[in-house]
C-alpha cells in the first residue's frame, strides 16, 4: 500500500492519527450501518416476492377472463364502452424512510365511482363487470407491490453504494494512514538516535581535547 | 399529495385497468412506450408498464430508480407472466446481499 506523501514531523503525525481515528469510527459505524441495512433488505425482499406471486397471479386472471369477455362483444362496441371511465383511482403519496434511504409510500385512495362501473350493462356481458371489478380490487395490492419494489431497488443501491464506502475504508484508507504513520514514527526515531549519536560523538571529542 | 396512475402496455392488457379507473396508454412498441413514460414521468407518481415493454427498456427505466417517484412497475400482460419481475428481484437481491436467499437455483 502506498503511503501518503507528507513531511514525517511530529506534526503530520499528530493530524493522521487523528484521521486515523476518525477513519476506524467512521468504518465501524458503516459496517454497522451495512448489517442493518441487509437486515431490512432481507425482510423487504420477501415479502415482496410474496406480493410479486400473487399480483402477477391475480392479473393474468383477470385479464384472461377480461378477454374472454371482451370477445363476445364486438370489439368497436367494447372499445366505446371502456373508453370513457366513470372512475378515478389516485394514490395517495408520501415519502418514507428506510435507514436514511428516501422511500417512497403509496396508498390506493378512496377510489370515486359514480355510479359502479362506468358502462352501461347493455353494452357488455356480466364477465367483463366481474374483471373490472377485479382489476379495481387489484389496484390496490398493485400499488402495494410497487412500493415495495422500489423500495428493494432502491435499498439494493444503497447497500451496494455503502458497502463500497466500507471497503474503501477498511483496505485503502486505514491501511494507508496506519503506514504513514508508521513511517513517520520510524523516521523521527531515526532522527532521535541520529541526535544522540551525535551528541554522543561531540561529548567524547570534547573530551579527548 | 395525491398523485395520478398511469399504465403503459399493448391495447388489450390495458383496458381493463382503464375501466377500473387508471389512465392508459397504449403503445404498440417499445420507442413508443419510451416516449410515452418520459413524459408521464412528470405527471404521474405511479406508472405501471407490461413486461414486454420495461424488459427492452432496462437502462431507460433504471433512471428512475434514484427518486422515490415515479414509481415504475412491471406487470405481466395479457400473455401472462414472463418472469422478468422475478428476473428483476433476484438481481436487485444478488446486487445487495452477493447471495440468494429466496429463489435457491
Amino acid at each position: 500500500m502506498a503511503r501518503l506523501n507528507v513531511n514525517p514531523t511530529r506534526m503530520e503525525m499528530k493530524k493522521l492519527k487523528a484521521r486515523l481515528d476518525t477513519a476506524r469510527r467512521g468504518h465501524k459505524l458503516l459496517k454497522d450501518k451495512s448489517d442493518e441495512m441487509i437486515r431490512r433488505f432481507s425482510i423487504i425482499i420477501r415479502e415482496n416476492k410474496r406480493l410479486r406471486e400473487e399480483v402477477e397471479r391475480e392479473i393474468s386472471e383477470t385479464l384472461k377472463q377480461f378477454s374472454a369477455a371482451r370477445s363476445v362483444t364486438p370489439s368497436y362496441q367494447a372499445e366505446a364502452a371502456f373508453a370513457m371511465p366513470s372512475v378515478s383511482v389516485y394514490a395517495e403519496c408520501a415519502t418514507g424512510s428506510v435507514m436514511g434511504v428516501e422511500v417512497p409510500s403509496v396508498k390506493a385512495d378512496s377510489i370515486k365511482r359514480s355510479d359502479g362501473l362506468p358502462y352501461a350493462y347493455s353494452e357488455i356481458t356480466s364477465e367483463a363487470d366481474y374483471s373490472v371489478e377485479r382489476a379495481a380490487v387489484l389496484i390496490p395490492k398493485m400499488l402495494e407491490l410497487a412500493e415495495t419494489e422500489k423500495t428493494t431497488r432502491m435499498l439494493a443501491a444503497e447497500i451496494e453504494r455503502n458497502k463500497r464506502r466500507v471497503n474503501a475504508l477498511e483496505y485503502v484508507m486505514i491501511p494507508q494512514l496506519e503506514e504513514t504513520i508508521a513511517y513517520i514514527k520510524s523516521k523521527l526515531d531515526e532522527n532521535e538516535r541520529a541526535a544522540v549519536v551525535r551528541l554522543m560523538k561531540v561529548k567524547s571529542n570534547s573530551n579527548r581535547q | 399529495m395525491q398523485g395520478k396512475i398511469a399504465i403503459v402496455g399493448d391495447g388489450e392488457s390495458i383496458t381493463v385497468f382503464k375501466a377500473a379507473g387508471v389512465a392508459a396508454f397504449p403503445a404498440e412498441n417499445e420507442e413508443r412506450a419510451r416516449e410515452i413514460i418520459r413524459k408521464a414521468a412528470k405527471d404521474y407518481k405511479v406508472i405501471f408498464i407490461t413486461e414486454e415493454l420495461a424488459r427492452p427498456l432496462e437502462t431507460f427505466l433504471k433512471r428512475f430508480d434514484e427518486e422515490p417517484y415515479p414509481v415504475i412497475l412491471s406487470v405481466p400482460s395479457k400473455n401472462g407472466s414472463t418472469g422478468y419481475g422475478t428476473e428483476t428481484l433476484k438481481r436487485a437481491m444478488e446486487r445487495a446481499l452477493g447471495v440468494d436467499i429466496l429463489f435457491n437455483n
